[in-house]
């Protein structure tokens, strides 16, 4: 379990996070939604150790990640941000190997090897392997980057908005890979959505924030209700039920 | 592009470059040990191949590192102010120090050369506007400022005409007893091959690198000072030798992609083998005189830099 206690973080005298305490359970998708600026991404990259936090804790089952050697943590956190800007030319294959660095430091073993196998046909990228990342359309190298989180093959799995950019068909294919990697592989998944009809439909728990704060945390169906929404969003958005999926009408509101 | 033909190539044109020369040396002349063309062989012709391998490999090695820590293909110790650095660095050994050893004067342009690159790449950590060809030429603004500099300094002290022999790289001057500083060379190539992958890792920015628990600031300072050192090494023994550490990079990176571990060694190979051929067609070319290495590489250097400017996006 990832425990945030107390966690600020301040640019100038400006609070981006402020005073945040919150549960993330096991083997879940939560989803942080909220409006831009809410300080999601910076939470994010202090649970992972991207950034400093200013004061507050995380625990990850139990230990302090500042104690923890960054070895260590990177065989048991692994964070995929959004970076559209990655001019380095590497094969698929060469991408997805370096998710084991943290175990081998790139002399990969033949455990390694049969490991980036699996995360390769995990992802349906065997027959494209050796295609250079800079060859690719975005949703293909957005599922080469999960294979390489998959071979890195830690607990919990961090992603800052992940369907940046993304199509229609790609955004759903990356979130049903999601919530497989739950569901099959029991794997933690901590997402930063922008739309909520995709937090609402995969996800099994939702953290909303606003100006730094949480104001929602919660099971799905809780937090996609009217009222909530209106608290988060500032917007009366009406919700309909369509299949077994409940989805937020907040185009015209 | 195969290790193997490069390797074959890079063979050929050596020993090539033993036999060609304004004494003609045969093969035959060597089975004398103490025949005028044995000596000449071994105090000139065998440090001048040995000097340009070294200074190939090393300044390619050097640009592809510089390449893969700023993370931009037109980054090298020619864009960025190494070299520039490493000249002013030489001046005020030269000032300093009267009679400057070897040693003194590597040890200050060492630090001059290494506190130039690391203000690169703080000017390149604080740019907002990474655009591809705007950064290289931040650099070359940068290494202008501190030419300038030397030059106002080397003509204040009157020692301009002192100065523009570390300006020309040229092999016509190396000699036994005179190019052994570069076999630092050496062992800085089996460390940057030994930190391929943190260098491939880093490469791929500060974020990605946390993730997979590497310890980035670190990588990128070694990385630097590995750069500072044959820098400083080839600028001393060689002079400045343009464009090397850019194009070859480059080249290799289109046929192999940037897997460092995987591209190392022909980098390396491919910056001594066109090092070669660039000193034997200066030899060649206005025989029995030649032309200083630092204008064929810069000729040759700046047609395929040109080249690879326009057909950057095809895959930059």
């Amino acid at each position: 379990m990832i425990q945030v206690r107390a966690l600020s973080k301040l640019y100038g005298k400006k609070p981006v996070v402020e005073d945040v305490t919150v549960d993330i359970q096991p083997r879940k998708i939560t989803s942080f939604i909220g409006p831009n600026g809410a300080g999601k991404s910076t939470l994010l990259s202090m649970v992972s150790r991207l950034l400093d936090s200013d004061t507050g804790e995380v625990l990850i089952d139990k230990f302090d990640v500042k104690k923890m050697k960054s070895n260590e943590f990177a065989k048991k956190v692994s964070i995929l941000k959004q970076s559209n800007y990655m001019n380095v030319r590497l094969t698929i294959r060469e991408l997805v190997s370096f998710g084991r660095f943290p175990y081998s430091k790139g002399r990969l073993t033949e455990e390694d090897e049969r490991i980036v196998d699996q995360s390769l046909d995990y992802m349906h990228l065997t027959e494209m392997q050796d295609s250079f990342l800079d060859e690719l359309s975005g949703g293909q190298r957005q599922r080469a980057f999960i294979a390489m989180v998959i071979a890195q093959d830690t607990e919990y799995i961090l992603l800052d908005e992940p369907l940046n950019n993304l199509d229609m068909k790609h955004s759903v294919q990356i979130m049903k890979i999601l919530r497989r990697l739950v569901d099959e592989l029991g794997k933690t998944v901590v997402i930063v959505l922008h739309d909520i009809n995709f937090a609402s439909v995969y996800s099994d728990r939702i953290v909303a924030m606003k100006d730094g704060k949480v104001v929602k945390d919660g099971p799905t169906e809780e937090i996609i209700q009217s009222d909530a929404l209106k608290e988060i969003y500032d917007m009366d958005i009406p919700i309909q039920e369509i299949g077994s999926c409940r989805i937020c009408v907040y185009f015209s509101s | 592009m195969k290790k193997r033909y490069l390797l074959l190539a890079l063979i050929v044109l050596s020993a090539a470059s033993l036999f060609v020369g304004v004494s003609s040396i045969s093969p035959l002349d060597l089975l004398d040990v103490r025949s005028e063309e044995t000596q000449i062989f071994l105090i000139s012709r065998l440090p001048r191949l040995v000097a340009i391998l070294l200074a190939g490999a090393g300044m390619s090695i050097a640009g592809l590192i510089m390449q893969q820590l700023s993370r931009n293909k037109f980054v090298s110790p020619t864009t960025a102010g190494t070299l520039d650095a490493t000249r002013l660095g030489i001046l005020v050994s030269m000032l300093l120090f009267a009679n400057a050893s070897m040693l003194e004067k590597m040890a200050v342009a060492f630090a001059f050369a290494l506190a130039g690159t690391f203000v690169f790449m703080q000017i390149l950590d604080r740019i907002k506007f990474k655009d591809t060809i705007f950064i290289p030429l931040v650099g070359l603004m940068f290494g202008n400022i501190l030419s300038s500099v030397t030059t106002f300094f080397a003509y204040r002290a009157d020692v301009i005409q002192n100065m523009s022999a570390w300006l020309q790289g040229d092999f016509s001057m190396i000699m036994k007893g005179r190019y052994e500083l570069l076999y630092i060379s050496i062992p800085i190539l089996i460390i940057a091959y030994f930190y391929a992958n943190r260098f491939t890792v880093a490469g791929m920015g500060e974020d990605f690198s946390k993730n997979l628990g590497l310890a980035y600031r670190r990588v990128v300072n070694i990385g630097l000072i590995l750069v500072a050192l044959v820098t400083t090494t080839v600028v001393l023994t060689v002079g400045i030798i343009p464009f090397l550490g850019l194009i070859i990079p480059n080249i290799i990176s289109i046929f192999k992609g940037d897997h460092l571990q995987k591209t190392l060694p022909h980098t390396a190979i491919l910056g001594a083998i066109f090092l070669l051929i660039c000193d034997i067609l200066g030899r060649v070319l206005i025989y029995p005189y030649e032309i200083s290495i630092s204008l064929m590489v810069g000729v040759i250097g700046s047609g395929i830099f040109l080249y690879l400017l326009f057909r950057r996006k095809a895959y930059a």
